[in-house]
């Protein structure tokens, strides 16, 4: 789950992190009233959970509360990336001397949190990563001991920080941390950490990844979800405990297992066709779950077909069966289905099907052959 | 034997009293796995299974009755974390935790610690381990798989029942089969497994089940062309993918220009590793 700029450097400076003191504003008026309590140049920026705002005009640097009420008007009737900008955040613009970058985030392979610096921030890191990979500085901290003093003096003499910072850069660094390991973050990120005209440190743009495993022992960072992140589909989906990604295709996907739910899309595009979603029923789905699992397909009206793929292990063949059936009361739909079914009771479940005018398939290739031949037809 | 399990390894099952826990306890016995005791804090004194299988308040306290080496862990996700280091502390060899949903930061420090005591984990959220005819621990389903020389080892559940089928439809069959976990931190990873098949005297060939996200593919792909002389056969799932998403597990996400699938196949390839288009290929593609 991605937190919003304003959440994140909220989260941030409740651990001692140094934020500008900004305020969010929803209409162009609240935005002319900030900027005129916070006196002087403001930067208004459009707050969506997407990158690159600065290029697509979503960030502007004003001198006065009108020009920031304009700006504000400008910005929040934009979409960015396709997402509407709801909210946009006040900052008192700030005299940069210099730029870091400074982030946390979790190594895979090394099974461990790294922090990583860079004295080339304010531009994307993954594009410093490729052009001057030297000038990024990573310290792994050991999960069981947490971050070391020495892990911060390795990361300052890295970036070559000047000494008369050291001890703000140490507060940043501890407070960085302890976001990041309270919140159950899987990045948190400062970019840039600024060293301003006035030669203080100051944390002007925060971004904060939550590990969606962790949400359940995170409440108060539950309420922060910004809900234009996920379609209306996909909440739904959420909520009824599936995981559902919508996708443009044609071909509607519905099959038990992550991995075999991708293998089932790439097969289907390897056959010609474009999956519309990616769809996991879970391991020992019920009727219920299917039924709710194919109307969320059905609304989708690129659909011109659907393929159910089960492979029954927990899952078992005839609870789908009747989970398909009982949907298809409800729903008035002519999209072809095509059902294959393997696996534990796929026998009793292919029975109940026998019926219900669909298309069956024994193998996965067959499957998709099939389902790419009934969206043509349409 | 398999590779990490055979008709001799003996189980506690961590979570034996729960819905899930009883359920597949009892297919384990059924196909022949020694589950030699349960553990729930709380309902120790027990016994449950049609009175074949005693429940423990500890696993230490299992462990000591029983002579258990594994811990098999099927518990709720809030339980899951305490549950691997308490099998950790009462001295298992092997810990397979089926639990799916446990926060990155706890498996950063579980893996951390069981590491320090030398302990083996498989998953978390995976499907397990079978020895097919000797023993399963965890739920791959015991039927779709005969014995044979092929070992088989994936990040995803049902590619692995998906795979297993197959190969039993034209009478080929598994060494050992190993449900690594769709985790992005988790235990035993594909070089671990690929060690341990390249010096198994029953293993001839292997499949190699991967998927988006990470680089665990990549790093596998050096292992198998600097060490392997055993044939491998791979399948990346996630090719039709779009970057940013979590494909269901919390591991498979493509992230920036990392984890894409079209690079774990081009370093497979490189390897020397005949890649599937699908997974009803690879009987044929071991032959």
């Amino acid at each position: 789950m991605k937190l919003h700029e304003f959440d994140s450097k909220k989260i941030f400076a409740q651990y001692g992190v140094p934020v500008p003191k900004g305020k969010i504003a929803k209409t162009p008026k609240e935005a002319g009233e900030i900027a005129k309590k916070l006196g002087g140049a403001v930067v208004v920026k459009a707050q969506v959970l997407v990158g690159g705002r600065g290029k697509a005009g979503g960030v502007k640097v004003v001198k006065t509360a009108k020009q920031a009420q304009d700006a504000a008007k400008q910005i929040l009737g934009m979409d960015i990336k396709g997402l509407p900008v709801r909210k946009v955040l006040i900052d008192p613009a700030i005299g940069i001397a210099s730029e870091i970058y400074l982030g946390i985030t979790n190594d895979r392979a090394a099974r461990q949190p790294v922090m990583i610096a860079s004295a080339a921030g304010g531009v994307d890191i993954e594009e410093v990563a490729a052009t001057n990979p030297e000038k990024i500085i990573r310290v792994h901290v050991n999960p069981l001991l947490g971050l070391q003093d020495y892990n911060i003096r390795d990361l300052a003499v890295g970036i070559e920080l000047d000494r008369n910072h050291w001890a703000a850069f140490h507060t940043i660094c501890k407070g960085l941390w302890e976001a990041y390991k309270n919140s159950d973050a899987t990045l948190a990120e400062i970019n840039p950490l600024v060293i301003t005209k006035d030669n203080e440190l100051l944390a002007i743009d925060g971004k904060m990844l939550i590990d969606d495993n962790a949400i359940f022992r995170q409440p108060k960072l539950a309420k922060l979800r910004d809900m234009d992140e996920e379609t209306p589909a996909e909440t739904q989906a959420r909520k009824s405990g599936l995981t559902y990604i919508q996708l443009d295709g044609e071909i509607g996907c519905m099959v038990n297992g992550a991995g075999l739910a991708m293998a089932t899309m790439d097969i289907i595009k390897l056959f010609g066709g474009e999956p519309a979603n990616f769809l996991d029923i879970g391991g020992g789905a019920n009727a219920e779950k299917v039924a709710a699992a194919l109307r969320i397909i059905l609304q989708d009206k690129n659909v011109k077909a659907v393929l159910f793929n089960i492979f029954g292990g927990i899952t078992r063949g005839d609870e789908v069966a009747k989970g398909i059936l009982a949907a298809l009361k409800t729903i008035k739909t002519d999209v072809p289905m095509v059902v294959r079914l393997a696996g534990t009771n796929a026998a009793e479940g292919r029975a109940l099907l026998a019926d219900a005018n669909m298309i069956t398939a024994e193998t996965l290739a067959e499957a998709a052959q099939k389902a790419v031949q009934a969206a043509k037809g349409r | 034997m398999g590779i990490l399990a055979d008709k001799n390894t003996r189980v506690v099952v961590q979570g034996i009293t729960g819905n899930e826990g009883l359920f597949h306890s009892q297919r384990m016995l059924e196909y022949g796995t020694q589950v030699v005791g349960g553990v729930r804090p709380g309902k120790g004194g027990e016994w449950v299974l049609d009175g074949k299988v005693p429940v423990f308040d500890s696993v230490k306290v299992a462990v000591d009755a029983t002579g258990a080496d594994c811990s098999m862990i099927i518990v709720p996700l809030a339980a899951a974390a305490d549950a691997m280091l308490e099998a950790a502390d009462a001295g298992v060899r092997l810990i397979v935790c089926l639990t799916e949903g446990i926060p990155l930061q706890d498996m950063m420090r579980v893996r951390a610690y069981l590491d320090s005591k030398g302990v083996l984990l498989i998953g978390p959220n995976c499907p397990g381990l079978l020895t097919p005819g000797q023993t399963k621990i965890g739920f791959i389903p015991g039927d779709n798989a005969i014995p044979g020389n092929i070992g088989v080892v994936s990040r995803s559940g049902t590619l692995t029942y998906e795979v297993l089928y197959a190969l039993k439809q034209v009478g080929m069959g598994s060494s050992t089969t190993v449900g690594i976990g769709g985790d992005p931190v988790k235990g035993l990873n594909f070089i671990d497994i690929l060690q341990m098949f390249e010096e198994d005297p029953l293993t001839d060939k292997v499949v190699m089940i991967g998927e988006i996200g990470g680089s665990d593919e990549e790093k596998a792909a050096e292992y198998i062309s600097k060490h392997m002389t055993k044939p491998v056969v791979g399948f990346i799932a996630g090719r039709a993918a779009p970057p940013g998403k979590r494909m269901g597990h919390a591991g498979a996400i493509v992230e920036g220009s990392a984890g894409g699938a079209e690079d774990k196949i081009a370093a497979l390839t490189k390897a020397g590793v005949r890649v599937a288009d699908y997974p009803e290929q690879i009987p044929d593609m071991l032959k």
